[in-house]
């Protein structure tokens, strides 16, 4: 049967596309909600890095990777922390900011590799989460491959997805994070508190970088390997805009970069020269946010540093 | 008693100090004007009083208690609202969202989309202030962005509502309005303090007027018990000379220096110049006097270069212009003042001794093979500085860091150092004090006088009809009516502006409504 063959090939490629847009989806929503306030985060890709060691560190030690979670949004919130303290207390540029946690967290988490594994590329293999398995699905076509099995950590991304978006446009804490974005000015005359605000979504952000991180290691091969967080967390940024600013578009950019990438998997085997193929992900990304020109363009204050005696 | 105290106010900021031991209050319910110059320190005493910034001397007391004001929520909370001059508002947001900010209805953590209009709707309604409760802030015109703005300040339930320049921004049908919400206002028992530097609306709305000057409290004065020119006096610190003179006659054999062939402007699907025609002579003042939005900033982006016409012809000095470009007409002698100074006329975050030569970098005087020459632009800087009195602290400054007023002192000794032969002066008083405007308008005087050709557009009528020797009158992209400022009375240029024209009678005219929302478009 050509038709069920076609539809298990889909359906495998859809979970492959999934798998890649897990850890994507969750920085991009942390990057969402961060500059929704206004601070511009380009340090997503160290936030996941941190969230990828901490998840490893926390199933070693406790024995539970259901901890090791845990510490992996610990850890992620961290170095938002600090992305927050510099730019909000300190005024800091946020890019600079940005640049300084990416930096640094490569090179905390390489020397902590070296601490506790005495090894410079790798930790030792520790347990993951475990899949959820629908076994009832498994025999329909597209549905079993997709569907059949998945990490726990998809869920918690739906969740994630779902609770951020009513956050951001049904909840009145919502309503003032996006006016801070947008004009912290408007917000600080109504008497909201700019900086708090601001700290509450970075902090969400370093939060939900940690857990995209986590999935990279403790939700999939079971070990820390260094940096390799390998620029998912720029891809995050651009899914970012592409998605508007808006959670439910962070998922389906994020899942779309997810079958570009799964499909070049496929299509290595096709004979067409490997380093084309590879281009293909980045390529679909550079081309949709040419063709997607979204108007605004994004929070109009993001990146700006407020002070209120400034006028 | 008094509603409002601020006693011994000061504040300082790096070595400028805004606030110099001010004493200033405010009776209940009434009308309350804080006059002064740009850089008075109106704003500053303002903003402390609303909680934008802590006085470092001084004390604030309200209803006989004395308050401490940290932030604009504490100031909320004591019934004091402020409307900034820049609002305060979120564009991408509803009306409805911008209104409630801070005090949303809610049920639990959510918040209550439909009550919140509900509320919105009602305030409107009950002070006659019509807005559309779901509209998109960024839709709205600077009229019901201002509305916006009042409508939140009811919504915090305020007592004391302050507006900062509330009439800078709008057009003069829309103060009419404004003023009309703001005497309901006053019935209702609100207080209500207006930061202003216009004489006229001073003496129409409010009920006391305070003057500061250089950061000091000059007086604070009954309005019924003066004038527009002993508040300039007070407000400026010494006498003003409200008309102009010295001007010379143009010589009946003076050349055309600047002419407007037929110009015709299209752009999607719009016509905004319809065969504008018009001539500059040498020593001559060509006002053009019209609604905002009948074709001013097309004309001028013609005659500058920043735009090109669909049809028609720019001369200068007699000879046609072929695909003008701005360093083509300022290399033929034409210097242009811009109509929006932070927009086109300087790089706000450029020091002044560059927005100095801003556009004329490439002249021979201020580079050698693309080197800029700092000593002659140090020299050229001083010397605008000091013809035209800008106060600045040092010429390495910001432009951001002068007033309005000095600003448009630079930007417009920029053009006339020049030399030129032609200026357009659009708005050159815009946002500009007292002192300054009757000291720019001088200056155009002396280069009319040295045989420049000058078009002046401005929205301030007086203005025009002040220093024009002829003017046009603008109405949908083209001169409808010219004529010395003479032959014009009030009325019949108001019709004229609003389309009511004789020759155009039969073809077209207007109704009230048109007539209207020309107005509210400008």
């Amino acid at each position: 049967m050509a038709l069920t063959e076609t539809l298990q090939f889909a359906g495998t490629m859809f979970s492959g596309a999934m798998r890649i847009a897990i850890p994507i989806c969750f920085g991009a929503l942390g990057s969402t909600i961060c500059e929704r306030a206004g601070i511009v985060n380009i340090g997503i890709e160290g936030m996941m890095l941190a969230g990828s060691f901490g998840g490893v560190v926390g199933a070693l030690v406790t024995g539970s990777p259901w901890i090791g979670l845990l510490f992996a949004m610990v850890a992620g919130m961290l170095f938002s922390l600090l992305h927050g303290v510099l730019t909000i207390h300190y005024g800091t540029g946020h890019i600079i900011s940005g640049l300084g946690v990416n930096l640094l967290a490569s090179g905390v988490t390489t020397v902590l590799l070296v601490a506790i594994w005495q090894n410079r590329g790798k930790s030792e293999m520790v347990g993951t989460l475990p899949t959820i398995e629908l076994t009832f699905l498994k025999k329909i076509p597209f549905i079993g491959q997709a569907f059949g099995s998945f990490s726990p950590l998809f869920l918690l991304l739906l969740a994630a997805v779902a609770l951020l978006w009513v956050f951001l446009y049904k909840t009145t804490f919502g309503l003032r994070a996006r006016i801070v974005g947008e004009s912290p000015q408007t917000a600080d005359a109504a008497g909201i508190s700019v900086p708090k605000m601001q700290y509450i979504c970075v902090l969400l952000c370093g939060l939900l970088c940690g857990l995209g991180g986590a999935y990279l290691s403790i939700g999939d091969i079971g070990m820390f390997s260094r940096d390799m967080v390998a620029g998912r967390g720029y891809i995050a940024m651009a899914v970012t805009i592409f998605g508007a600013w808006n959670p439910i578009g962070a998922l389906g950019g994020g899942l779309l970069f997810g079958l570009a990438q799964s499909l070049q998997f496929r299509l290595q085997q096709s004979g067409i020269p490997v380093q084309l193929i590879q281009m293909l992900p980045y390529v679909i990304t550079i081309l949709v946010l040419l063709l997607v020109r979204r108007k605004g363009g994004g929070p109009a204050a993001a990146g700006k540093t407020f002070d209120r005696e400034k006028h | 008693m008094d509603f409002v105290q601020m006693r011994g106010i000061t504040k300082i900021f790096g070595k400028v100090v805004a606030n110099d031991r001010v004493d200033f209050s405010v009776k209940k319910g009434e009308i309350h004007s804080l006059l002064g110059e740009n850089g008075a320190g109106k704003t500053t005493l303002m903003r402390m009083l609303y909680g934008m910034s802590v006085p470092d001397e001084g004390s604030i007391i309200l209803n006989g208690s004395p308050v401490t004001l940290k932030s604009p929520s504490s100031a909320i909370e004591q019934g004091i609202s402020m409307v900034h001059q820049h609002f305060m508002l979120a564009d991408p947001m509803t009306v409805t969202e911008n209104i409630v900010l801070g005090y949303e209805p809610r049920k639990g953590p959510f918040f209550d989309r439909k009550k919140a209009e509900q509320q919105v709707a009602e305030l409107s309604a009950r002070y006659g202030l019509q807005i559309d409760p779901k509209a998109t802030v960024g839709d709205l015109s600077v009229g019901n962005k201002q509305r916006v703005e009042i409508l939140k300040a009811l919504y915090r339930k305020c007592d004391l509502l302050i507006l900062d320049e509330p009439t800078a921004v709008l057009t003069p049908l829309e103060v009419k309005d404004l003023f009309a919400v703001l005497r309901s206002l006053k019935e209702d028992g609100k207080t209500i303090i207006i930061i202003t530097h216009k004489l006229k609306e001073i003496l129409e709305i409010s009920d006391r007027v305070t003057i500061l000057r250089a950061g000091k409290l000059i007086t604070t004065k009954n309005t019924a018990e003066t004038d527009a020119a002993e508040l300039a006096r007070l407000m400026v610190g010494r006498q003003v000379q409200f008309e102009v003179q010295g001007a010379k006659p143009v010589a009946a054999d003076a050349p055309v220096l600047l002419e407007v062939k037929d110009a015709e402007l299209r752009r999607r699907g719009m016509q905004l110049l319809s065969g504008l025609s018009l001539q500059v002579h040498a020593g001559e003042i060509f006002g053009i006097c019209g609604v905002e939005g009948n074709g001013q900033t097309e004309i001028i982006e013609a005659i500058t270069g920043i735009g090109q016409l669909s049809a028609g012809q720019v001369l200068l000095n007699g000879q046609p212009v072929h695909k003008p470009t701005p360093t083509k007409m300022a290399d033929r002698g034409l210097a242009h003042i811009p109509e929006d100074r932070g927009l086109r006329g300087l790089v706000a975050d450029f020091s002044i001794r560059d927005n100095s030569i801003l556009g004329y970098q490439r002249s021979r005087r201020f580079s050698r093979r693309g080197v800029l020459d700092k000593k002659a632009i140090e020299m050229h800087t001083r010397q605008i500085v000091s013809d035209y009195r800008v106060k600045v602290g040092s010429i390495d400054d910001t432009a951001a860091s002068l007033s309005g007023g000095n600003q448009q002192k630079v930007v417009i000794g920029r053009a006339l150092s020049q030399d030129p032969d032609v200026i357009i002066a659009a708005q050159p008083t815009r946002g500009v004090d007292i002192g300054a405007i009757e000291y720019i308008h001088q200056k155009l005087i002396e280069m009319k006088n040295a045989g420049k050709a000058i078009l002046l557009i401005s929205a301030e009528l007086d203005e025009v009809l002040g220093l024009s020797d002829q003017v046009g009158v603008l109405y949908r992209g083209r001169i409808v009516a010219t004529g010395a400022p003479a032959d014009f009375d009030e009325q019949t240029l108001g019709l004229l502006m609003t389309g009511y024209h004789k020759d155009t009678e039969k073809e077209e005219r207007p109704c009230l409504e048109t007539l209207h929302s020309a107005f509210a478009k400008s």
